[in-house]
């Protein structure tokens, strides 16, 4: 298919009487001709103009313009209710076009499960003012007020008296302002002078509703990123250094002249090959002969990872937390617990290596990308190729999940350059190692935790110390080429923002520290273990350690895991949704697992996490065979309050593959490198969980909280999982595991040392 | 040297001229615009590009186009039709599967393969059937719930 024919399709959908096209990737001719009635023309693409996020169509029906997109967790679906209960449309009514620079607001693009949270608001309330300014011309249009008015369906009426949406305004803008807060991406707010409905109004919100796209994927008929062509597009991979941080001396033209219309594109340490045909291209970049400058050895030896971040020096330090005299309180102590965490790199090793569509040439240079930040991958394809911002339309069409900051940052960047040096559209697909090899990683860390007990069990201090490399060696976007790679192999020198975490909690310990550090990265430059935001950034790593640590605090207190927390949580949702999941798993304080005894070990894990205003509460219960060492996360419980919830159908499968993507990272995930390269460049040498080793079953208890707002459900419970596995193993097996991941083989090892 | 293959492809016949060597999935993508199989790995270690080859999975991105010559490829799209979709798909609609959906063609054409041979499999028989298929998203729950699904449906 080709974007010519996308373009068609999209028109089609457009003028649609009813169904709504939920994906659409619409040029603004479509729109153009839909609202041509409008004397006055478009207004411009800002926020402050309620055109720019909702228009209605000569139908009646609505279309609205989402600054975000859907990864696939049905965003645009809760985004279609929102827009249909403020609108009071029929949801089938209500289209919505995502991720379009000519098309939507920068809202941010996807981003740390802000979907709804903050990308949501915004439409609610253009959608509630749209209404208030249909209302209010239909009370004068009828003749009676606007109070007296009520409107079902997208019409308005009064008695016998109606009007409807496509009487009043169907085909033509608004030309209504909104107030803008002047901030763009997540930050970004609007309002207008409408009153939100109350949730007890609610009709579409709320409900379950199925994301019609599903059906087209599982038909085999959605377009991916990798899917679509453009006429006269050529086709380029990318041949990275053999080893990190060597430079690019001389590169051998000769070596592919035997595959028809192959070439070189060359710009400093970066180096690509084009071919007419995608076969071709992939085969001259394994035939290419390159010298690049010799071995640096950039990396320790992979085994002393965690102990080179212990004696690094630090980049940067903050104690966030420091309430009390925690050293004070330690020196009386009658029990001090000390134990120490480690989490590894991990790679997003996204289901399909990362494709995007460049072409930088002509009157409106374009990118077609799969990444989630559409917005900012214009701006960083301007900045490379030097093409003024303002020309520039980029399109954000679905791609694989990619989980936040993955290499389809970089693959735009890099199609970019490309196109822009040969002149002509290019198709950039990365091959398998260079998305796990070299896609920014999530940071490895060490953990400490120190608690003081007073000789009744209670906690007297608690202390808390991460240290890692940053979670930023490259920003959450690409809008900088410095954060790309093709602006690192070229003329920008990086630049990472210094950021780590501490743990999400409410636990109310009178002496309570909890700080962190980081630590120069390993190689400045172009390196394939810098790191960037992966699930949850630091959310798993953090809460692994905390939430272990908290457990043997429990322990050395003879406390049970469950009441131990409720002991020192106050507020009223951490300890409601806790009470949920003990209940949920019918948790018994009482109740030991095998702690060792037999050859099919059980055990129960609990532990609790907070993310943005969404808590969880979680137990897993697993199995550890003590020959092989598998363990088996079995069965799940959790609990969650995300606040008010859209869409409870959408809500459970997202916890579920939060929960299993988890599981994975837990016990089998692990960047592995020597000191020049990375090892992990598949499946094979980065494997992860297989269906075989799926839970039996997972259990959700959804708290509703209608008088919220959505909090965000797309990562939350993700960092709740591997805390509590690693509890439930310390219930089977009497051993703390305290280094991620937790494979069949550490296991063995510590069940034959134990 | 580039040479003619001819197959069927969902019930057409084309013909392809490439390098013998070329894999089947760049005949199906890059020359056939058919792009419901997907690239995930090109070394058959995720699933992505699993068609059916004389209805049995094959990987198609290890799978030399000349070895094609004169068979019936299937594909995803080819495995129903929008007004009968394959039990399977149903299945998955019913279940709403797919989070981002680039590792269907893995699961569905594996296991529409695997149901087709073992109507009423055992879940420890599911699990083992569809080992070596990748989903990133974490789908795993809702996978073997559709696939039971199918199952009932299929025996029914
Ligand atoms: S792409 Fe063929 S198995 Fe992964
Ligand atoms: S749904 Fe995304 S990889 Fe399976």
């Amino acid at each position: 298919m080709n974007m010519n024919e996308i373009s068609n399709i999209a028109r089609r959908d457009f003028f649609k009487t009813t169904g709504a096209l939920v994906i659409s990737i619409a040029l603004p001719g479509s729109i153009e001709s839909a609202l041509s009635q409008s004397p006055s023309g478009k207004p411009p693409l800002l926020p402050d103009e309620l055109d720019s996020w909702i228009a209605i169509l000569p139908n009646g029906n609505a279309t609205a313009y989402f600054g975000k997109m859907d990864m696939g967790q049905g965003v645009d679906v809760a985004v279609q209710q929102i827009v249909a209960e403020e609108l009071d449309l029929a949801f089938e009514r209500v289209n919505v076009i995502m991720g379009d620079t000519a098309l939507t607001c920068n809202q941010g693009g996807a981003s740390g499960s802000t979907g709804l949270q903050m990308g949501g608001m915004a439409l609610r309330n253009a959608a509630a003012e749209a209404r208030r300014v249909l209302v209010e011309r239909a009370a004068q249009k009828l003749g009676v007020a606007a109070d007296q008015l009520r409107v079902e369906n997208g019409v308005v009426m009064s008695g016998s008296q109606r009007i409807t949406y496509s009487d009043l305004i169907g085909g033509q803008y608004f030309h209504h302002k909104l107030e803008w807060n002047k901030q763009y991406g997540n930050p970004l707010k609007v309002q207008g002078k409408a009153t939100l409905k109350k949730p007890s109004e609610y009709k579409v919100v709320g409900k379950p509703f199925p994301q019609a796209v599903i059906t087209e994927k599982v038909m085999g008929r959605q377009k991916f990123i990798t899917d679509i062509t453009v006429p006269g597009m050529v086709h380029a991979r990318v041949v990275r250094p053999l080893n990190a941080g060597c430079a690019l001396v001389a590169v051998d033209e000769n070596s592919i002249k035997h595959i028809a219309s192959a070439r070189v594109v060359r710009e400093q340490n970066f180096l690509a090959v084009v071919a007419d045909k995608e076969w071709d291209a992939v085969r001259a970049s394994e035939a290419l002969k390159v010298k690049w400058s010799p071995q640096c050895n950039p990396f320790p030896p992979m085994a002393t990872l965690h102990d080179y971040i212990r004696k690094a020096s630090f980049t940067k330090k903050e104690t966030p937390v420091n309430r009390g005299d925690v050293d004070e309180a330690f020196k009386t102590a009658a029990k001090t617990i000390v134990a120490e965490y480690e989490w590894p790199l991990q790679s997003h090793a996204s289901m399909g290596p990362a494709c995007a569509i460049a072409d930088m040439n002509g009157d409106t240079p374009r990118l077609w990308t799969g990444s989630q930040k559409p917005h900012y991958g214009r701006s960083g394809c301007a900045r490379i190729t030097g093409i003024p911002l303002e020309k520039m339309r980029s399109t954000w069409v679905p791609g694989p999940g990619s989980y936040g900051r993955n290499e389809a940052g970089d693959c735009a960047a890099d199609a970019a350059l490309i196109s822009k040096a040969i002149g002509k559209p290019v198709r950039l697909q990365y091959m398998r190692h260079d998305a796990t090899a070299w896609d920014p990683k999530g940071p490895a860390g060490v953990y400490r935790g120190r608690a003081a007990l007073d000789a009744a069990g209670n906690v007297a201090a608690y202390d808390f110390f991460a240290k890692g490399f940053t979670r930023q060696d490259v920003a959450t976007t690409e809008a900088d080429p410095k954060d790309t790679l093709a602006g690192q192999f070229t003329r920008f020198a990086p630049k990472g923002t210094l950021i780590f975490q501490i743990p999400a909690e409410a636990y109310t310990f009178e002496n309570k520290r909890c700080g962190w550090e980081t630590i120069p990265a390993m190689l400045e430059r172009g390196s394939p273990l810098r790191t960037g935001h992966f699930r949850d950034p630091l959310g798993p790593e953090t809460h692994f350690a905390s939430e272990s640590f908290i457990d043997e605090v429990a322990a050395a207190a003879n406390a049970d895991p469950v009441a131990f927390r409720l002991k020192y949580l106050t507020r009223e949702r951490d300890v409601a949704v806790i009470k949920a999941a003990a209940q949920k798993a019918n948790w018994k304080s009482n109740e030991r697992g095998s702690r060792g005894k037999g050859n099919l070990m059980r055990g129960r894990g609990f532990a609790y996490t907070e993310r943005n205003g969404t808590v969880v509460a979680l137990v897993a219960e697993v199995e550890v065979e003590r020959k092989t060492g598998r363990v088996w996360a079995k069965k799940f419980w959790c609990a969650h309050d995300c606040g008010q919830i859209i869409n409870p159908g959408t809500i459970l499968t997202v916890i579920e593959g939060n929960i299993v993507q988890a599981i994975s990272r837990t016990l089998l995930e692990e960047v592995k490198f020597d000191q020049n390269q990375v090892l992990s460049v598949d499946w094979a040498t980065y494997p992860i969980l297989e269906l075989a080793d799926t839970p039996e079953s997972i259990e959700i208890a959804l708290i509703d909280r209608p008088e919220m707002s959505p909090q965000g459900a797309g990562e939350p419970s993700h960092r709740t999982v591997p805390a509590a596995i690693a509890n439930a193993i310390f219930d089977a097996t009497g051993i703390r595991m305290r280094k991620v991941p937790i494979t069949p083989q550490r296991m063995r090892e510590a069940l034959a040392r134990a | 040297m580039a040479e003619k293959f001819s197959f069927v492809v969902d019930g057409k016949s084309v013909a392809v001229e490439a390098e013998p060597a070329m894999p089947l999935l760049y005949a199906l993508r890059s020359e056939l615009g058919l792009t419901n199989p997907k690239f995930g790995c090109g070394k058959a270690q995720c699933g992505a590009c699993t068609v059916h080859v004389d209805g049995a999975p094959m990987r198609s991105c290890v799978t030399p186009v000349s070895l094609i010559k004169g068979k019936r490829v299937t594909t995803l799209a080819g495995l129903g039709t929008a007004e009968k979709p394959h039990p399977l798909q149903q299945a998955y609609i019913d279940e709403g599967v797919p989070q981002c959906g680039f590792c269907l063609s893995g699961w569905l054409m594996t296991a529409a393969a695997f149901l087709r041979n073992n109507p009423k499999p055992t879940d420890a028989q599911i699990r083992q059937a569809m080992t070596g298929i990748k989903c990133r998203c974490g789908t795993h729950m809702a996978i073997m719930r559709a696939i039971k699904r199918a199952a009932q449906t299929l025996s029914a």
